[in-house]
């Protein structure tokens, strides 16, 4: 074998070899050292920034939540609601209960219809929420599960019981004493949601849909059967159905429910998880029978006289969305006047007359039947006795079992 | 391709053109938004997402830094089939949108005539509505008893792709083929337009070209106008695949639980359980297997020079 000796090598490959080893890529330069350490800093100040972000705790305890009430000098009040949430007048612009309390109070309302959904309104809410800043509204309307969390962060201002005459004396039994607010030190409620079966006669072929085993386990039904993306409806329904009560059930319960569901899922008889959305597919005939809320299944039979709707003998679940003044708020007091005023029975009659859920105000039928008599007979308006004697509602649950559950729940759902 | 500067004629002639500080400095300060606007808006939310999902903790007490690579792991294992149809619904989708776009933008470029600019008009008329209202339109036109159904039973397509897994119970919505061809729909226009932009460019001489040499109709097609418009295919197969992997609306109104796509895991993981590392971490592997997808294809079709 031939020894390798430079001198052998001509010089314009000696010289392209001390090129490449000076100049060349593997050269070691000054520049390429700086680089290479400012590459090396740069990656640690990355692991470094890494470190140091992070999420501060949501949770604002103590009495963090009051706030300079600037009520008497701005006679103002910033109110988020639900789109289709307040009544309208004939022309669909005025709504006549809001220009009434602003004619008679002198509070001007900035209505403002900015809360679509309870997950996204929170996260658009959690940022100010979470600092202790103002979010520039008086008063928000979400769904009791969502209350409940807000309120165990001490993110919500304790009301003033003296500002709530009419509320104190008026909300109806059913909804005094929810177990995420005793004695409602914080909320009151807009409406009551009642989770109910509802069916289309046209699709099912004339059959009556009456209860959750029904939708799970008929044949007929197969793949034509939605539930609810709402964990509490879905699940709430189903454990009623299991004879169990969602307002005091355990770990295993709830896997028991899900696992019911999951078998519907598999056996491909639920079609799909909705949101408001199952209202077209429904009555299309798409969906035969669901878990449907009470106040759209009043609304879609208007127009579809097939849309039924049914009670469970084994009872249903009712939710409810809740006033709240967040924390930081300007004009608790203003706010807190505009809650008493939907508590006084005419006012809550034309708000029920309009948006057709439970009314939690008592003493209104009178004035609904003013408005409508078919109205004040409606048990999804207005539930008789033995109606809300079968309602119940979902327990309120702790942050891990929150996580905990809505991730079991996601699994079922598919994401 | 690399452009190699001539060396100046004579030193002084390189004083005399030499730009003064202040000029060499203009392209810098013109870029300066645009490099604000990546720093604030995709920067910044980048580390900050790495941060979040590599922590620990809850909504209540906060989350801090653990170093918890192991969600990365758990995310993976958990949601790997939402992964894989992601993929595989964005790819069907991609290409069933190559297919539809192609002859279509061919015509445009080439058939179109004065009508050019109508047909281009109609293409994008659509997306003058909402994505969402366009997406419900879709549950109408397929809906169980409509017309489409009716006809794809009676001439019994849908056992064929019932038995291929693609729908089930004699309906198309609520299925993997309704997820497939809402995303075909609603990304159409981003495959037509960047292959009808590379298509006009092509010389229409060069056809002529390839006819004086005897070359069929179709050895045209294959031997001059598909190379000269491969930048378009890929760009628009990128613009179609892309957004498509990481979409939910159609996967969320046209499917059912199973067909759920990636894009909704990651929503519900950060607005409804509250789980934002895992929802973090799902972003990133999904970020890596897109980017991981598109390099192969780039390096695969051979076309760095050409996009």
């Amino acid at each position: 074998m031939e020894q390798y000796e430079p001198e052998r090598l001509s010089a314009p490959q000696l010289a392209a070899m001390r090129r490449s080893i000076q100049d060349g890529r593997g050269a070691l330069t000054r520049r390429s050292l700086l680089r290479a350490s400012g590459a090396a800093a740069l990656a640690l100040g990355g692991l470094g920034a890494l470190s140091a972000c992070g999420i501060p705790p949501a949770a604002r305890a103590g009495d963090a939540a009051a706030s300079d009430d600037h009520s008497a000098a701005e006679k103002r009040i910033n109110f988020s609601n639900w789109t289709e949430y307040m009544d309208v007048g004939e022309d669909e612009k005025s709504r006549p209960t809001l220009d009434a309390f602003t004619r008679r109070t002198g509070i001007e309302v900035k209505y403002t219809e900015d809360i679509n959904d309870n997950v996204e309104f929170f996260g658009k809410i959690k940022p100010q929420l979470a600092a202790g800043q103002d979010t520039g509204r008086d008063l928000v309307i979400v769904t009791d599960w969502l209350a409940a969390r807000i309120i165990r962060l001490g993110w919500a201002q304790k009301l003033d019981h003296a500002n709530l005459p009419h509320a104190f004396a008026n909300l109806s039994a059913q909804f005094r004493t929810p177990d995420w607010d005793p004695g409602r030190a914080y909320s009151y409620p807009w409406t009551g949601i009642p989770t109910v079966i509802a069916y289309n006669e046209k699709a099912t072929g004339g059959r009556k849909v009456d209860s959750v085993t029904q939708l799970l386990d008929d044949p007929k039904l197969k793949g034509k059967v939605s539930f609810l993306s709402e964990m509490r409806d879905s699940v709430g329904m189903t454990l009623l159905d299991m004879g169990k009560d969602p307002g005091s059930f355990s770990d295993a319960d709830f896997d028991a429910a899900v696992g019911r569901m999951q078998k519907g899922v598999d056996t491909k008889q639920i079609r799909r998880f909705t949101g408001n959305d199952y209202t077209a597919d429904l009555s299309k005939g798409d969906i035969a029978a669901c878990v449907a809320w009470a106040g759209d299944i009043i609304q879609l039979q208007a127009d579809n006289p097939a849309i039924k709707f049914s009670i469970p003998s084994a009872g249903y679940i009712t939710s409810s969305d809740n006033m709240l003044i967040p924390a930081k708020a300007r004009h608790k007091t203003n706010a807190e006047k505009l809650m008493d005023y939907y508590y006084e029975p005419p006012v809550a009659a034309r708000l029920a007359a309009y948006i057709n859920y439970v009314c939690p105000v008592d003493g209104v039928a009178g004035e609904l039947a003013k408005i409508d008599a078919s109205m004040a007979s409606n048990t999804l308006i207005l539930p008789d006795r033995a109606m809300a004697a079968k309602s119940r509602s979902f327990r309120s649950l702790s942050a891990e079992e929150e996580t905990a559950y809505e991730e079991k729940f996601a699994k079922l759902i598919g994401a | 391709m690399s452009v190699t500067k001539a060396p100046p004629a004579h030193p002084a002639e390189a004083a005399v053109r030499k730009p003064s500080t202040r000029r060499r400095l203009v392209p810098y300060w013109l870029l300066l938004p645009g490099i604000l606007w990546l720093l604030v808006f995709f920067a910044l939310p980048m580390v900050y997402q790495a941060s979040t999902s590599v922590q620990t903790g809850s909504l209540e007490k906060g989350f801090e830094v653990t170093w918890h690579v192991r969600t990365y792991w758990d995310a993976l294992t958990d949601y790997y089939p939402q992964f894989v149809r992601s993929l595989l619904y964005a790819g069907t989708a991609t290409l069933l949108c190559l297919l539809l776009g192609y002859p279509l933008a061919y015509l445009i470029a080439f058939k179109a005539g004065r009508w050019r600019n109508l047909v281009l008009v109609l293409v994008v008329a659509p997306f003058f509505t909402s994505f969402l209202i366009r997406t419900l339109a879709w549950k109408t036109i397929l809906a169980d008893g409509g017309a489409v159904v009716d006809a794809l039973n009676t001439l019994h397509v849908l056992d064929v792709t019932a038995w291929l897994g693609w729908t089930e119970n004699n309906r198309i919505l609520a299925t993997p083929m309704a997820v497939v061809c809402g995303l075909t729909y609603n990304f159409l226009p981003f495959m037509i337009l960047p292959l009808y932009t590379s298509l006009e460019r092509i010389d229409g001489r060069l056809h002529e070209a390839a006819g004086d040499l005897y070359a069929t109709p179709a050895t045209t097609f294959r031997k001059v106008t598909l190379p000269l418009s491969m930048p378009g295919v890929v760009s628009g197969t990128l613009l179609t695949f892309i957004p498509a992997s990481g979409d939910y609306v159609n996967a969320e109104l046209l499917g059912s639980a199973d067909t759920k796509m990636v894009g909704s895991v990651i929503q519900t993981q950060f607005l409804r359980v509250l789980d934002y590392p895992t929802a973090a971490a799902l972003s990133f592997i999904l970020m890596a297997v897109v980017l991981l997808v598109v390099t192969v294809y780039i390096r695969r079709s051979g076309t760095e020079d050409l996009v």
